[in-house]
């Protein structure tokens, strides 16, 4: 979809909500909006698409109490100050527009999490991705290091970038918008998505990328939207197999579960954001009992997040069951540094080739 | 010489006096900061308890000043009946030397130790005898002493005395000097406070070195003293027997029930048949080990319990709430008065209060307020049955959130009042757990919780539509406006949705560039006639209707209008100003109307 087609689109979607509400109080009604309720309880698998997306739980937002009222405002003031953006060709980020809310008296945000909400709500109900409203996140892209050529325009004119040969040692920053960003070609066989960057620095040092012909991506922890809409290109451009290595915790658990059916905020988008292909390497609760890993005793808070998990829908595999009780039942934790314990070389030259093999990849 | 002729030559009687100099934290005197509260607690209750015994209200002058490097002048004076000359230098110089001791009633002091004490601290401290005027009448002359206390002895050491002219025409000044430090200051505030709470029939005035307090009665009624009475069968020891019995010249059954509550014919005669011995026995004779027997035979009787009516003095459930609505200003007051009990003999009766929110701190544990006989304890709270009842009562089933103790802005108020009440030491800070006690404490608390807990749902009924209200009147109208300016048409009137909703008089105030703008609008089905009050700092000379009339206070006025708004019409008024204050309707019932102010 071109510029000019989402701007369009959006103006379009955001005038209907305003006109709905404008008829409503002319009725001599309270004016309401119903969106999806946005938790674990309310996402389904959909399986033409392969992701998880909202279910149809609706709530309904009546302005009939100040808290209400309020959030409604906002909501009208967010979509004046958009509606005044697309007019004028402009774009801001989140934390901009926070900020210029410090003006909006009482449609005043009271923190940057309830802007960020907000502009979420309504990228659900115009079903408009919040690029169409011309605000960016104030979250930077990862980084990614492969035999891969991408074409990107930027504000000198359009790039040709080899991700191995044109970057520097630490990779290509991936931008906060990559709908523009062409993927040319690539001599890969796989893609490794890494939690950490010192885990995406050893396997650079190393030369895995050279030795396998592998890209590898840093998620820098829970990965921001661009970093997973880039994967979801990936995998569906050039069919690539997409490799997720995290920590062995429960919340690095959640990480894939982002990248692979998406996140429970962002579930209306999981179409553009989740790559259901993508296949979780480790660190895997066996890896510790295997490989006899030095380990931390789990915490409270992790066993209450593995048991959380295990009601979450998006892990409700064989797979998936076996290795949290399997976790639970070693109450162990393990970083995927920890393999630096057996030598710096160990993950790249015996662990990583090992359970590539395993899962048919190498 | 043998080791014991040596060590006997060590040996040799304490005085109480000499035990006491040792011991002063058993008395409440462990640190300078705390004899300073202590002292004045001593002579406070002492004087407190004499006004009631003379039934006249207390008047009660407290001055504390410093009059040297950490030395402090503290000054108790009271319009009670005086003290006689003679018994003036025992009250004061003799440690256990007391009127209450031996009497079976609820007293505030009962030892005779309390202001002892502080004279003894005195003389160690500062090395300052301690002055007393006393006169007991307008026809004696007013006397005044110095005294200490004789250590070894524990007797009164006059310095002097002499005659003395006084203004007073009865009553006691107590003056003390002594080491200490004003780094408690605001728990001397609080312990006037809460005793001001509790002897709502007292005045007390206090002058801290140049500030003056006052603590006003709320009350006029002088309170009944509690009258003595017998010791209950059940209630009493082996050596108060044993002394009863030495000073009586009474047969067993005569001294029986004569001196003891409850006790008739039938139940004397069933204790002496149980303890073996002839009812005509004089009891001077018994021997220790028929006196054990008699003693329980007594104690394995049944006895009606002791009279508790007159022997006690609870302060009541209306006075308990004037003296919490004087000294904090709260939105709900509860007090209850449990039906007085027994336990081992001893009569008490268990009085609670609590109050919710008004000026209390909105967060944190819970304000306890604890008093033994009309005294508030101020050390120890974790070491007090009455804090442990707190905390087990179940208050979030009354919606009040817990975590040991409840939290949020909450007083809770507990009065334990006995003939005995059970400390758990001499310093008298904490009532020690007595199962009897406890269980009534926590009645009364759970009673006082449901009447809370109602209070607290109709108050959040009553949030919920002033939510609503809010929600209507002043958000609404500016989503109108702003999404009329998104879809670029004329302002959408949002009125129809108030007055469908809200069906009653709607009176909004509002302020924009200066000007200052009161709306009533009648949703109601009737024709209505109403005053509005306006208070504020604004005069609203220039107000387009002037109001019918205005009065200044303090640089605030009250404008008041009256009008007739027929239904479904709206009246308006507008001057210049700057808004806020208050804006009340009069005329139509509470539940017909709804006030917002549009500028909070």
């Amino acid at each position: 979809m071109s510029k000019e087609e989402l701007d369009a689109r959006s103006m379009k979607a955001l005038m209907a909500i305003a006109s709905a509400w404008y008829d409503q109080m002319k009725a001599g009604d309270i004016p309401s909006i119903s969106l999806p309720t946005r938790t674990k309880y309310n996402i389904e698998y959909d399986d033409a698409s392969e992701v998880w997306k909202y279910g149809d739980k609706e709530s309904l937002r009546t302005a009939a109490t100040a808290k209400s009222a309020t959030h409604l405002l906002k909501m009208a003031y967010v979509i004046g100050f958009v509606k005044q953006q697309l007019i004028e060709n402009r774009s801001s980020t989140l934390r901009e527009m926070y900020y210029i809310s410090e003006g909006w008296k009482r449609a005043k945000f009271g923190a940057q999490d309830e802007s960020n909400f907000l502009v979420e709500d309504l990228e659900i109900i115009s079903e408009v991705p919040r690029e169409g409203f011309h605000l960016r996140p104030e979250e930077n892209g990862a980084s990614i290091y492969g035999p891969m050529r991408i074409r990107e325009p930027t504000r000198r004119g359009l790039k040709l970038i080899h991700c191995q040969d044109d970057v520097g040692s630490a990779g290509y920053s991936i931008p906060n918008n990559v709908e523009n960003l062409e993927l040319v070609d690539h001599d890969a066989k796989f893609v490794i998505a890494m939690e950490t960057g010192g885990m995406y620095d050893r396997l650079i040092e190393n030369g895995f990328d050279e030795e396998h012909n592998a890209i590898l991506l840093h998620l820098k922890g829970q990965p921001a939207r661009s970093t997973r809409r880039l994967l979801n290109r990936i995998s569906l451009t050039w069919n690539l197999p997409i490799l997720v290595f995290t920590d062995g915790d429960p919340w690095s658990y959640r990480i894939y579960a982002s990248v692979a059916y998406g996140a429970i905020k962002s579930a209306h988008m999981s179409e553009l954001l989740a790559t259901p292909k993508a296949q979780f390497l480790g660190l895997q609760p066996s890896d510790i009992r295997d490989y006899n890993l030095p380990s931390d005793k789990l915490s409270d808070k992790d066993v209450e997040a593995l048991n959380a998990e295990l009601t979450d829908p998006r892990f409700a595999t064989e797979y998936w069951k076996k290795q949290i009780n399997l976790q639970l039942e070693l109450g162990l934790k393990s970083e995927q540094q920890a393999f630096a314990a057996r030598g710096l070389d160990f993950v790249t030259k015996k662990y990583l080739p090992a359970r590539l093999s395993e899962m048919g990849v190498i | 010489m043998v080791l014991a002729d040596e060590l006997a030559k060590q040996q040799r009687s304490i005085s109480v006096a000499e035990f006491f100099e040792k011991n002063k934290h058993l008395l409440g005197f462990d640190s300078p900061t705390r004899g300073v509260i202590t002292t004045i607690k001593e002579a406070v209750d002492n004087a407190l308890d004499a006004c009631e015994e003379a039934q006249v209200l207390p008047d009660i002058y407290i001055s504390i000043k410093k009059t040297g490097p950490e030395i402090f002048r503290i000054i108790v004076e009271d319009n009670g009946p005086g003290i006689v000359p003679a018994q003036v230098p025992f009250v004061f110089g003799k440690l256990l030397y007391g009127s209450r001791f031996h009497q079976i009633r609820q007293t505030r002091g009962q030892q005779g130790i309390g202001i002892s004490a502080a004279v003894l601290y005195a003389q160690l401290t500062s090395g300052l005898p301690t002055v007393i005027i006393s006169r007991t009448g307008a026809k004696e002359p007013a006397y005044k002493f110095e005294i200490q206390i004789k250590i070894e002895t524990n007797e009164p050491d006059i310095i002097s005395q002499q005659p003395f002219e006084w203004d007073r025409i009865h009553g006691t000044r107590v003056q003390i000097e002594f080491k200490s430090t004003m780094s408690a200051k605001k728990k001397l505030l609080e312990y006037f406070k809460y005793t001001s709470v509790v002897n709502p029939h007292a005045r007390f005035r206090v002058e801290l070195d140049d500030e003056s307090f006052t603590f006003e009665r709320v009350s006029q009624e002088v309170i009944a003293c509690p009258v003595a009475i017998q010791p209950h069968p059940h209630g009493i020891e082996f050596g108060q027997l044993k002394r009863m019995a030495a000073a009586s010249d009474e047969k067993l059954i005569d001294f029986l029930v004569n001196g003891f509550s409850r006790v008739g014919k039938k139940t004397a005669q069933e204790m002496c048949d149980k303890s073996r011995l002839r009812q005509t026995t004089k009891v001077k004779g018994l021997s220790a080990e028929e006196l054990k027997n008699l003693l329980a035979a007594m104690q394995s009787v049944s006895v009606p319990a002791p009279p508790t009516t007159q022997c006690l003095s609870p302060i009541g459930e209306e006075l308990i709430r004037r003296g919490l609505d004087k000294e904090f200003q709260m939105d709900f007051v509860s007090a209850r008065t449990r039906p007085s009990s027994v336990y081992s003999g001893h009569p008490f009766v268990v009085e609670a209060a609590i109050g919710y929110g008004g000026r209390l701190p909105p967060d944190g544990n819970a304000t306890i307020l604890r008093f033994a006989n009309r005294v508030p304890l101020m050390y120890q709270q974790g070491a007090c049955a009455i804090t442990e009842c707190v905390s087990n009562v179940n208050w979030k089933s009354y919606n009040i959130s817990q975590q040991g103790l409840p939290l949020g802005p909450v007083l809770i108020l507990v009065h334990v009042a006995s003939t005995n009440v059970p400390f758990t030491s001499e310093s008298k800070d904490a009532v020690a757990s007595i199962p009897e006690i406890e269980k009534e404490i926590v009645l009364a608390l759970q009673e006082l919780g449901r009447e809370l807990k109602t209070f607290l749902s109709r108050r959040d009924r009553n949030k919920l539509a002033e939510d609503r209200a809010r929600a209507v009147c002043a958000v609404i109208p500016e989503i109108a406006v702003k999404v009329s300016e998104i879809v670029e048409k004329p302002v959408v009137d949002t009125t129809p949705i108030e007055g469908r909703l809200m069906k009653k008089l709607i009176a909004k105030k509002w302020t924009r560039d200066g000007k200052v703008t009161i709306e009533a609008n009648n949703y109601t089905g009737s024709d209505i006639e109403i005053s509005v009050y306006d208070i504020s700092t604004d005069n609203a000379a220039d107000a387009n209707t002037p109001p019918a009339f205005s009065t200044a206070m303090d640089g605030q006025f009250t404008k008041v209008w009256k009008m007739a708004i027929k239904k479904q019409t709206v009246w308006r008024v507008s001057y210049t100003g700057k808004g806020g204050g208050m804006l009340d309707i009069r005329g139509i019932e509470d539940n017909k109307m709804m006030v917002v102010d549009l500028d909070v």
